[in-house]
């Protein structure tokens, strides 16, 4: 009974294999979804997963290196959304309900 | 225990800012952020007003460049804002590199900007901020510095490969570029976060220090190697090494050609510094593990690339699949850089350097052409649209030639001697193997280029095609990429002295 308890008390491990898990399902997003907004979508789930990442490091390490790269990371991200939405709502207006697999115009 | 760490009132002591050091990239920001404010606030310029102030720019953060390489020569390389940026001549070898790329497309932008009707501040500004963030992605001493490079590079890039409004095309090749990029830019970004795992450190060179004074903590630990898997993921998108390479072709199709000269030149050169710095700077006790698999993307990249450019009908394609058998023989240097030994014996680094500078001035001239005979043609850059060039256009015909030529690594231009740089790395680290199959692609490739010269000067154009007109500043543009490629090749010792600098970086 007590080592159930124990194995239960999350350790660093945990969140790591967590981000991995939430990487994962992110790439995994980008390449069978079609919706651009989706795609872009999953592309953020997988920076957080790797926010996940640097602070579950930091923690281990007692380190704050980690949590201030989230910082920097999140910065990025928020201008990446900036860029993006930019794009897409610049497409999506010549181009109502378009999707990545009508974008085809560029082939060979 | 370990949150005691963070409840503790540390005192914050501020870093040291070399201000002087990283002058180049202030002179850039600033021109950036000035073209961007003072362009808002005024009426429009006079034609040319917003291209001056960017190409003075470039010029100034240039000249700061050059009293920096000076110092460096006397006084040994440094590092820079505690640790942060190297202060070495790598960095400004390719500090140069990119500049030298800027200032030819901003040249050439110029002119398009004012055919298209668009000419405004933040075209200029968009491509003043991307080489700054291409040249903080060669000078980084951190990773997660140089993921900030990378990303302001990259942003801009998207908004550059997007920006021609008028046509579907470029903002297919925009949100292509993004979605990928995005992709690209999360796994390297996945790869700084494991690597950090295995070091506790993103520092440059506290990673280095962590591994030798470690020998534990490197080896085999599964982290380390699953960061430097995604780190190579990361990097071998950025540089369009196969098999990360599909985005190429379609984005630089897309894009407005001066764009596409942008994101050869110094996309690539920011890219590869930036594997540089990664793989042989930061995790040379790793290179047994990463240099086999170079070695793999460097072949497959240089077979691929060389094969599909010859199948294609579009000059910018071609091009595009020319600037991925590139990559694949910069690769060949990357790899030659992997191998042990003195670093004054490894010619990997330098030869790298000196192709990425040879290749930027090259592949900018090549597109400049295309940008010429693109925007007569109304848009068509396909092999057509080029034949009877030699009896419209002589001299531009024979500018493309000097490019080709030299793409295809003929002696006596500057592309000779870049490839013959990296393959020497090669065969001096005794990879023979790659060194051949670079020889035969270089072959392979040969084709592609006679094929765009036989359409030049053999073939008879239509007879209603219009004598493309030859602007000012685009001709200068070419011109002085033509002269530099010949006289490179005819004097290559100066740029090669130069690159052998590079390999006393700081870390």
């Amino acid at each position: 009974m007590t080592a159930v308890v124990l194995a239960a008390v999350p350790t660093t491990t945990y969140y790591l294999v967590l981000a991995a898990i939430l990487f994962a399902i992110g790439a995994v997003g980008v390449m069978v979804r079609r919706n651009p907004l989706v795609m872009f979508m999953c592309i953020e789930l997988m920076l957080n997963a790797v926010n996940l990442s640097f602070v579950a490091l930091a923690t281990r390490f007692a380190d704050i290196d980690g949590q201030t790269a989230v910082f920097f990371v999140m910065v990025v991200a928020a201008a990446e959304v900036v860029v993006g939405l930019g794009i897409i709502i610049s497409i999506l207006r010549r181009r109502p309900g378009v999707n990545a697999d009508d974008l085809a115009e560029l082939k060979g | 225990m370990s949150h005691a760490v963070f409840g503790q009132a540390q005192e914050f002591i501020a870093p040291s800012i070399e201000w002087w050091q990283i002058s180049p990239i202030l002179a850039l920001v600033a021109g950036a952020l000035g073209l961007l404010v003072v362009g808002a606030l005024t009426p429009t310029w006079p034609r040319g007003g917003y291209a001056a102030v960017a190409v003075l720019t470039t010029i100034v953060a240039g000249v700061f460049t050059l009293f920096h390489w000076n110092d460096i020569a006397d006084n040994g390389p440094s590092t820079m804002i505690s640790r942060a940026l190297a202060f070495d001549a790598f960095t400004q070898f390719l500090t140069i590199t990119i500049l030298l790329a800027t200032l030819l497309v901003l040249l050439v932008t110029a002119d398009e900007l004012y055919r298209t009707d668009n000419d405004g501040p933040e075209i200029y500004a968009l491509m003043l901020v991307a080489a700054t963030g291409g040249i903080v992605m060669a000078a980084a001493n951190d990773l997660i510095v140089m993921f900030l490079g990378l990303e302001t590079l990259s942003l801009a890039l998207y908004v550059l490969a997007a920006s021609d409004r008028e046509r579907r095309a470029s903002q297919e090749s925009g949100i292509k570029y993004f979605v990928l990029g995005g992709f690209a830019s999360a796994f390297f970004l996945y790869g700084i976060a494991l690597v950090y795992g295995g070091f506790r450190s993103t520092n440059i060179g506290e990673i280095v220090e962590a591994a030798q004074a470690d020998v534990l903590l490197t080896g085999d630990d599964p982290m380390v190697l699953a960061g430097l898997a995604m780190l190579i993921v990361g990097l071998g998108f950025k540089v369009a090494a196969v098999p990360f390479h599909i985005w190429t072709p379609d984005v630089y199709q897309g894009s407005p050609t001066n764009v596409t000269a942008f994101m050869a030149s110094v996309g690539k050169a920011a890219a590869f510094a930036a594997m540089l710095r990664v793989l042989v700077v930061a995790l040379p006790t790793q290179r047994d593990d990463w240099r086999p698999a170079i070695w793999v993307i460097a072949v497959v990249t240089l077979v691929v690339g060389s094969a599909l450019a010859v199948v294609q009908t579009d000059v910018k394609r071609m091009l595009a699949y020319s600037s991925i058998s590139h990559a694949g023989f910069i690769l060949v240097g990357v790899e030659a850089a992997g191998h042990g030994g003195l670093a004054a014996d490894n010619d990997g680094m330098s030869s790298v350097a000196a192709y990425l500078l040879l290749y930027a001035v090259l592949t900018v001239g090549s597109f400049a052409v295309v940008t010429l005979v693109g925007r007569s043609s109304g848009g068509d850059t396909s092999l057509e649209a080029f034949s009877g060039l030699a009896k419209r256009r002589p001299a531009l015909a024979l500018g493309l030639t000097v490019f080709l030529l030299a793409q295809a690594g003929v002696p006596l231009t500057s592309g000779f001697v870049a490839k013959w740089g990296v393959i020497q790395a090669a065969v001096e680290q005794e990879s023979y193997v790659i060194a051949i199959i670079a020889m035969i692609a270089a072959v392979i490739a040969a084709y592609l280029y006679l094929r765009i010269m036989v359409s030049m000067w053999l073939r008879e154009g239509a007879a209603d095609v219009a004598v493309e007109p030859v602007p000012l500043m685009t001709g200068f543009s070419v011109a002085f990429a033509a002269v530099f490629t010949i006289a490179v090749g005819v004097w290559p010792q100066w740029v090669l002295e130069a690159a052998d600098e590079v390999i006393a970086y700081a870390r």
